[in-house]
């Protein structure tokens, strides 16, 4: 028996979040709490060094370790970056509101690393088993953290539901996986692909565990007809979590799919596009009208995202290397605008008052006339109007899938966005055309946090300007 | 015994185990049996197929799997029992039927 040492350099990012996490657990416990901004601090600082120490290593070439579990190549750098800004920003939103609502404990932060070193394990698997262990370390940190309030009867009954269907799915998942390590009698993903390449003729056993691993997928993805648990998570969490869950887990989940589905099962790509296909078509229509019906502001996100993971998917269907990179530019972008739509709810929000109905939004405009704007650039975003960024990122998924001839797929995905726009652009009717209707929001949060607000909207707009950028970006990652 | 007879068990613990998820309308606590039921037939499925491999190495990839499962399980039923506790202080009840405060 031969030990071959791992490469420890390409796994110091996780390193060293692990560390921080459990560092910053046991110092927070020995904090009175005055002094909880240390922890605060230290959350950030670890996000800052992962960050560093991502970008140190990255464009250098692919590297395989750990007995081939591990991978870092430049899809994973560049979407860990991601990452992790966007954890930061959660973090630095969520602040003053759990400060309000009293639930401004350590354990928040570092249940928000643990789950950020979840996503990036995910984002570098290259095994089953690193894929699941990533996956659950991501998801059990999300169930406790939509259960932080713990005298919110609501988000209790959210918390139950998550972990109910988030444990079918995961037994879902591992089903599958289970049929694809009899079959292909490995775990690696590499060895998966070169099985099935190699063996044709047992297209049936494979296609079989597919299916699961596919609806486990669609689950985490929030895809219909597996999304029930999404429009509840999103309404019952506070807003600070829902804020969390609804950005950066969607790059990780994406990442899973690229790694699952393209790195590993190329071979069966007809079956998993039919069956993306349908999910695709449903998520779509399901999502954009369902949205329609919804006075709750959280639960209307809570659709429009099921929509938006509609486009992610046919970016992914259409199988080709353009493709993948539409539903990256798609996956990034969208995650950065519900940034920005939850951020600006969070603003909006005081103790006592969680400004989540459609209602609150009434007159915003003559109250806060900048908030109102930069909510107007969001919801354009999302809805697909040009020149924000949401626009580009449905053109180039559309551009793709027509490019493989499935134009009809195309079609009603233009169709259902202009279902879509209706709701997006009755936010903005309500924020600038009706008279307020009772207590107006007061903003009570530090400069800090409303620069950033300013900022994340503003890059939406920056973005549909310039996305030559990102674009670019996204190419390398599939070179 | 052949392979398949194992995966067949598999199979129905399995499906045993989503009957008793969707099917029950009463108690939450069942519903946890019932996911920590579908966990262990995925083990039973990693075991079989480990054992009647030849490769050395391919059967020490899903018992080592299978460690990490059970793991992860007793974990996951740890986080699931703590939610049930939080759920039924705020309700007074953990049926499945009353958990409907949210609608659209």
């Amino acid at each position: 028996m031969n030990i071959v040492m791992p490469n420890f350099a390409s796994v110091l990012p996780e390193m060293f979040v692990l560390g921080m996490a459990c560092a910053i657990l046991v110092i927070d416990a020995l904090l009175s709490g005055r002094r909880k901004v240390i922890t605060y601090s230290l959350s950030q600082l670890t996000l800052l060094g992962a960050l560093i120490l991502t970008v140190m290593h990255s464009g250098e070439k692919e590297v395989v370790t750990f007995g081939g579990t591990f991978v870092r190549d430049t899809m994973g750098d560049f979407l860990k970056v991601f990452i992790y800004v966007i954890t930061a920003v959660v973090f630095l939103y969520s602040r003053d509101y759990i400060k309000s609502r009293g639930i401004d404990k350590g354990e928040y932060y570092v249940l928000g690393l643990f789950g950020m070193l979840g996503m990036m394990i995910m984002v570098s698997a290259h095994s089953l088993l690193t894929i699941y262990l990533g996956l659950e370390l991501l998801s059990l940190s999300l169930y406790a953290l939509v259960a932080f309030q713990r005298d919110n009867a609501v988000a209790s009954e959210a918390a139950m539901k998550y972990f109910v269907l988030g444990a079918i799915a995961s037994g879902m998942l591992l089903y599958g996986m289970s049929m694809l390590y009899g079959v292909t009698h490995s775990l690696d993903i590499g060895k998966i692909a070169s099985y099935i390449a190699s063996h044709q003729e047992q297209q049936m056993i494979l296609a079989f565990g597919l299916v699961f691993v596919v609806v486990g997928l669609a689950f985490k993805l929030g895809a219909v007809p597996f999304h029930m648990w999404l429009p509840d998570v999103y309404h019952g969490a506070p807003t600070s979590v829902t804020l969390y869950i609804g950005t950066a887990p969607k790059i990780a989940a994406f990442a899973m799919a690229i790694r699952l589905l393209v790195d590993g099962m190329q071979g069966l790509a007809a079956e998993w596009q039919a069956m993306f296909m349908v999910l695709a078509t449903l998520s779509l229509a399901i999502g954009n009208i369902v949205a329609i019906a919804q006075t709750n502001m959280k639960r209307m996100l809570a659709y429009s995202t099921i929509s938006h993971v509609g486009f992610l998917v046919l970016g992914i269907l259409a199988g080709t290397r353009e493709g993948y990179v539409a539903s990256m530019f798609y996956t990034i972008t969208y995650a950065i605008m519900a940034l920005g739509a939850f951020g600006i709810i969070l603003l909006l929000s005081r103790k006592g008052f969680e400004s989540d109905q459609l209602d609150d939004f009434k007159g915003l405009a003559d109250r806060s006339p900048w908030i109102a704007f930069l909510m107007l650039l969001i919801m354009f975003s999302m809805a697909g109007v040009p020149p924000t960024v949401g626009f580009y990122a449905k053109l180039m998924v559309l551009q793709t899938v027509i490019d493989v001839d499935m134009l009809w797929i195309a079609i009603v995905a233009v169709l259902f966005s202009v279902v879509g726009a209706f709701y997006y652009l009755r936010v903005v009717k309500l924020m600038y055309f009706d008279k307020p209707s009772g207590s107006g929001s007061l903003i009570e949060a530090g400069i800090d946090t409303r620069v950033i607000v300013s900022s994340n909207a503003i890059l939406v707009l920056l973005l549909g300007l310039f996305p030559g950028g990102l674009i670019a970006l996204c190419r390398l990652a599939f070179a | 015994m052949a392979l398949s007879d194992f995966l067949i068990v598999g199979a129905i613990l399995f499906c045993l185990s989503l009957a008793g998820i969707f099917l029950n309308r009463k108690n939450v606590l069942i519903l946890l049996m019932s996911i920590e039921l579908m966990l262990l037939a995925v083990n039973m499925n990693f075991i079989a197929f480990s054992h009647y491999m030849k490769d050395a190495a391919a059967q020490v990839d899903g018992q080592i799997f299978v460690f990490f499962i059970l793991t992860v399980a007793a974990a996951e039923a740890a986080i699931g029992l703590a939610i049930l506790v939080v759920m039924y202080r705020n309700r007074n009840t953990i049926d499945v039927e009353d958990m409907d405060t949210m609608k659209g």
